[in-house]
């Protein structure tokens, strides 16, 4: 299944460029009787200007998955492509540059620098990379999340969607080649999330970003183009044009498959 | 409760260990000083009591002057001795002869161990053939026969590189050289000094340092059955008028007396330096206990919230900051036994090789191991565990648990007061005064004051100085990331500032003190003496006339006049004995400027009259015209005060004429002799035959002004350089303090780190930013101890204007080294947690919750 989903897709992939992708992507936790394996030889490309969501049970692999094509986590074997570069030969330097200048990351616990105001954290990636903002772009930037009248806050004075939106912000101000988020909701309540997730939808439709999301929630995964379902570290299933209900309904056939599996 | 808070000890082990350190690095001090003159003192009680002989008898001195305040050498005639044979009860009496300032010269022909320290003057003896009345006992060779014979110490034979058959030269008090052949090599059968010794058959040593005839002592051996008393009592009536005797229990116990009192002395100045470590260790476990409940609150919620009590909750951290104090202690123990054995080391190493082998624990030096160790320890987690105790229940529940930090109000209140005392203490102690004593107690209280004002006040500093501080750092993102994290947690960076402020203060006040006292001296040399040369013996040991006529007959000279010192006890001015200076009245104003306020010079060519200067008339109430019955060596005298004149720094006193001397029983030796060149004659000429015509008297040094300038400069260097290595320990546990708070926040911003590395940060950019944090808060720390330091040290040169130090003096150039070490300092303290911080794990950092 896991071949047809992959080769159903590659007619697609000449047309689009993938901003990521990963070959036989296999990542091993420890060794001998405690071996995990997390991700077992997974091929995903990651289309350029596509909004792509992740899904899987606990354990499926998809946060190691975002991880390892993030350039944050080593792989055990396979190779992992940010645009046209691989990941796994890189020095952590080489790697920590490329993270900085073509990745945005959105995490579930927002994860924002307590010392700096909400200007400050956003353009944080730009400034430890010593270079300046484009100006027009922090603009439409903070015009899109909304943040324009909270810029000199800083995150202890800011709601949880609110420090969210700043995460966004800061991800997207560097222009990244792609954003990864991390449940970027888990941590919201369902109105901030829908915001937060309304903002990720239009910086995709309106600029043209590249975004992987890692969530469990349907309604999440509804915002995006197409939906990866992993299960025991293989891509199992993918959905195109998402709907809530279709994402719940794939999710309660893969739950039974697994655990029709385990028995 | 317990077992949470040995699990808790436990988990936190390495975050522990540094505060565990410092607690057992001030105990390692304060215990191994401890054991160090414990030892000593034993091996001293058992090296004085034995070996002594029954009775000694000797020239009476009407006071006890002091170790190289001797006078002139005193005598007996050796008729005596058969005398005291022949009483019943003795069963052997001996004459013996002991002068100091009998040199050995090395192969550079400069005296053996002048070089300071207590080896620096040597003795000259007569040999005593008895073994049980001898001070020394021969190790190898054969006792001195011959007139050109002798015997010297193992460590004289060995530096002279005079080993049996070899010869020495030895340069006697009177200026004379003689050459020797060693026959005999002795170790001491009592305490030995330290001090090269050269023992001539009595005869020769007689002809030598005394007068045929004249012994300086006789040693007694009385029959088994007669005690010392008695002995004493029987010998009693055979001794004339100026001569006493002691028993060999009195010789004990005065020695034993005058050791245990040195050795309190530097008990005391040791601990000192051992308290003040362990204060600033206090900062340091203030705050990793501060930071560990910080970092547990949740946890401790969570205890409150299943029950544990308030009580509990606090109990539990005072009893693992007791167990972290029982360990240090323990090691701290273990470490000073090594100190002790290191300071003996020292000792050996500088030429003074210390008696005893064995190390002296006494059950006091448990107890104040153990008794500081846990105090110091509690009292610093006090606060730590009342804060802990009120964490309330429903922090468990809550997501993000940082305590909000507490306004620093209450701090800057008790900060203003402490302040307001400092500063009115100040004032009292800077009013003009006579009493120096009182003022400088009341500088103290006011530099204790100040002390605890600066630190209560450190956490508003570091919010407001650290970003001044950080200001040349602010153009990088990390840099400005390093200032916001130096200023987030001021209370944490203030305490651990606070610790290397302590040293730094009084590092840069004795600093200061040392510049002035150089400057004053400087300024005296320069006002008062007008002498182009100066001559003193050397570590300022008298030295033989024969130095000066030999001066007076060098070309170019045109005046040469010598002082001499002579001690005498005045009424008024207490039990130690008062210098009298002995000068040419007529020639010593050509040297020196002497401004008489009060009658003329030329009245000191009468015996018995005297000038003093003002300060010391008016301390001692004195008036001119004035007679005065003083105590000197030789007996009671009076003298009359004919004038006063301004005191001159370093010259100050009593001053006599030379007519004065014998009243006052002034040594037959110079303490210094000032010379003027004829105007005119070649400098370069006249200080090139001088050298020549002193080479044959190595004990003295030759020196101009400038010389003479820098040499008290250099002392007053080589004790300020001690004084500060001795406060190196409180400073490295300053700096201990510095790598456990970093190390503490970079563990408590595990997350953030991870997520900058995340967005792109390099590891060299973490690494950047703890270091520029790190030298943040060192800098802080040595500026604020700077300030303080520099200003009581000026506070302190006023209040002793007094006594001598006149100028103030603040060497910048030293104080801005200081704070470039402590930023290096900073620089080191930060390797480890920013090697660690680094290279934490990217994906663990960001995930840990």
């Amino acid at each position: 299944m896991t071949a047809d989903a992959a080769s159903s897709d590659e007619p697609g992939l000449d047309q689009t460029v993938a901003a990521a992708h990963a070959v036989g992507l296999t990542k091993v936790y420890g060794s001998g009787a405690m071996q995990v394996v997390a991700l077992d030889s997974v091929d995903v490309q990651l289309a350029e200007g596509e909004f792509t969501a992740i899904m899987g049970p606990s354990g499926s692999g998809k946060s190691t998955l975002m991880h390892c094509m993030a350039g944050l986590d080593s792989i055990t074997a396979g190779e992992v492509y940010l645009g046209e570069t691989p990941l796994s030969t890189l020095s952590d330097k080489a790697l920590t540059q490329l993270r900085r200048d073509q990745v945005g990351f959105i995490f579930q616990s927002f994860n924002l620098i307590p010392t700096l105001n909400a200007a400050e954290n956003i353009t944080l990636p730009l400034d430890i990379a010593g270079r300046s903002p484009d100006l027009a772009w922090y603009d439409t930037v903070i015009d899109t999340v909304g943040l324009r009248d909270r810029l000199d806050h800083r995150p202890s004075e800011l709601s949880g969607g609110q420090q969210q939106q700043v995460a966004c912000a800061r991800a997207l101000v560097s222009r990244p080649a792609i954003i990864f988020a991390d449940e970027p909701t888990g941590n919201l309540d369902s109105r901030s999330g829908a915001e937060v997730l309304g903002f990720l939808r239009r910086s995709v439709d309106e600029f043209g970003q590249t975004i992987a999301m890692v969530t469990h929630d349907a309604t999440a995964a509804s915002y995006s183009d197409r939906v990866l379902f992993l299960a025991d570290g293989r891509v199992v299933d993918e959905l195109r044009n998402p709907s809530a209900e279709a994402v719940l309904d794939r999710m309660k056939h893969l739950d039974r498959a697994t655990s029709a599996q385990a028995e | 409760m317990l077992r949470a808070t040995l699990r808790a000890l436990a988990a936190y082990k390495v975050r522990l260990a540094l505060s565990a350190l410092s607690i057992i690095l001030g105990v390692a001090f304060v215990a191994g000083t401890f054991i160090f003159t414990d030892s000593l003192q034993k091996a001293f009680n058992d090296l004085t009591s034995a070996g002594q002989v029954d009775l000694v008898i000797e020239p009476a001195t009407t006071f006890d002057a002091g170790f190289g305040n001797e006078g002139p050498v005193r005598t007996m005639p050796d008729s005596l001795v058969g005398e005291v044979t022949d009483v019943p009860g003795v069963a052997e009496a001996a004459g013996a002869v002991v002068v100091r300032n009998v040199a050995v010269l090395g192969p550079d022909g400069k005296p053996l161990g002048t070089g300071g320290g207590p080896g620096s003057v040597g003795f000259g003896e007569g040999w005593i053939d008895s073994a049980d009345l001898a001070e020394w006992r021969l190790t190898s060779g054969s006792a001195p026969n011959g007139p050109d014979a002798v015997v010297v110490d193992e460590r004289t034979s060995e530096q002279a590189e005079a080993p049996i058959g070899g010869t020495v030269t030895v340069l006697l008090p009177s200026g004379e050289r003689v050459t020797p052949t060693v026959v005999g090599i002795v170790e001491p059968v009592v305490l030995g000094g330290g001090a090269s010794v050269v023992i001539w058959p009595t005869e020769v040593a007689q002809q030598l340092l005394t007068a045929p005839g004249q012994v300086t002592s006789i040693r007694v051996l009385a029959e088994p059955d007669v005690s010392q008393t008695e002995l004493q009592n029987r010998v009693a009536p055979l001794l004339p008028e100026d001569v006493e005797s002691k028993t060999g229990e009195q010789v004990a116990s005065e020695l034993t007396e005058q050791l245990n009192q040195a050795l309190g002395f530097l008990n005391t100045f040791l601990l000192v330096f051992g308290l003040i470590a362990l204060f600033v260790s206090a900062f340091l476990i203030y705050n990793t206990f501060s930071i560990l409940v910080a970092q547990r609150s949740r946890e401790l919620a969570l205890m409150r919230a299943i029950g544990a009590t308030r009580r509990q909750v606090r109990t539990s951290v005072l009893i693992e900051a007791i167990l972290v104090a029982v360990i240090a202690a323990t090691i701290g123990l273990a470490v000073g036994v090594g100190v002790a054995q290191g300071l003996k080391g020292l000792f050996a190493l500088l030429g003074a090789p210390l008696p005893g082998s064995g190390l002296v624990l006494l059950p006091r030096t448990f107890a104040v191991a153990y008794g500081i160790g846990i105090v110091v320890t509690l009292v610093s987690a006090l606060v730590p565990a009342r804060r802990a105790s009120m964490v309330p229940p429903v922090a468990a529940m809550r997501e993000e648990s940082t305590p909000t930090a507490a306004p620093l109000l209450r701090r800057g209140i008790v900060g203003a007061v402490l302040l307001t005392i400092a500063v009115i203490f100040a004032i009292l102690a800077l009013r003009p005064t006579d009493n120096s004593t009182a003022a400088a107690q009341l500088l103290g209280v006011s530099a204790l004051a100040a002390v605890f004002a600066a630190l209560a006040l450190a956490p508003l500093a570091a919010r407001l100085l650290v970003p001044v501080l950080g200001w040349p750092f602010s153009r990088s993102t990390v840099g400005r990331l390093a200032v916001e994290n130096a200023r987030r947690n001021p209370r944490r960076t203030a305490a651990t500032a606070g610790a290397l402020m302590i040293g730094l203060a009084l590092i840069s006040a004795m600093s200061v003190i040392a510049s002035s006292t150089i400057k004053s001296t400087d300024a005296v040399v320069d006002d008062v003496i007008g002498a182009d040369y100066v001559v003193f013996g050397a570590t300022f040991q008298p030295f033989p006339p024969v130095v000066t006529e030999t001066v007076a007959a060098v070309p170019g000279v045109e005046t040469v006049t010598a002082v001499r010192s002579a001690v005498a006890q005045i009424p008024g001015a207490g039990d130690s004995p008062t210098i009298i200076t002995i000068v040419d009245p007529d020639a010593i104003t050509d040297v020196l400027n002497l401004s008489l306020s009060n009658g003329e010079l030329a009245r000191l060519n009468d015996a018995g009259s005297v000038i003093v200067d003002t300060t010391t008339a008016t301390d001692l109430g004195l008036t001119v015209g004035q007679s005065l019955n003083v105590l000197t060596l030789t007996g009671p005298a009076e003298v009359k005060i004919v004038g006063t004149y301004e005191p001159a720094g370093f010259f100050q006193g009593f001053v006599a004429g030379n007519a004065s001397a014998d009243l006052l029983g002034a040594p037959g030796q110079d303490s210094a002799a000032y010379i003027t060149t004829t105007p005119g004659s070649d400098q370069a000429e006249v200080r090139a035959a001088l050298d020549a015509a002193l080479e044959p008297y190595p004990t003295v040094t030759l020196q101009d002004q400038v010389e003479f300038k820098a040499q008290i400069r250099e002392s007053i260097n080589q004790l300020l350089a001690f004084i500060v290595a001795l406060l190196i320990l409180a400073v490295l546990i300053a700096f201990l303090g510095i790598v456990n708070t970093l190390a503490l926040s970079v563990f408590e911003r595990t997350k953030e780190i991870g997520l900058l590395r995340a967005v792109g940060t390099t590891r060299k950019q973490v690494r950047r930013m703890i270091l520029i944090e790190s030298v943040l808060i060192a800098v802080l720390g040595s500026v604020l101890g700077l300030v303080l330091g520099v200003l009581y040290g000026i506070g302190l040169q006023q209040v002793l204007s007094n006594e001598g130090i006149t100028e103030l003096g603040i060497d910048v150039p030293q104080l801005v080294l200081f704070v470039v070490i402590s930023a290096l300092g900073g620089v080191v303290a930060a390797l480890w947690p920013a090697w660690r911080a680094s290279r934490l794990n990217v994906l663990q950092a960001i995930a840990s919750e």
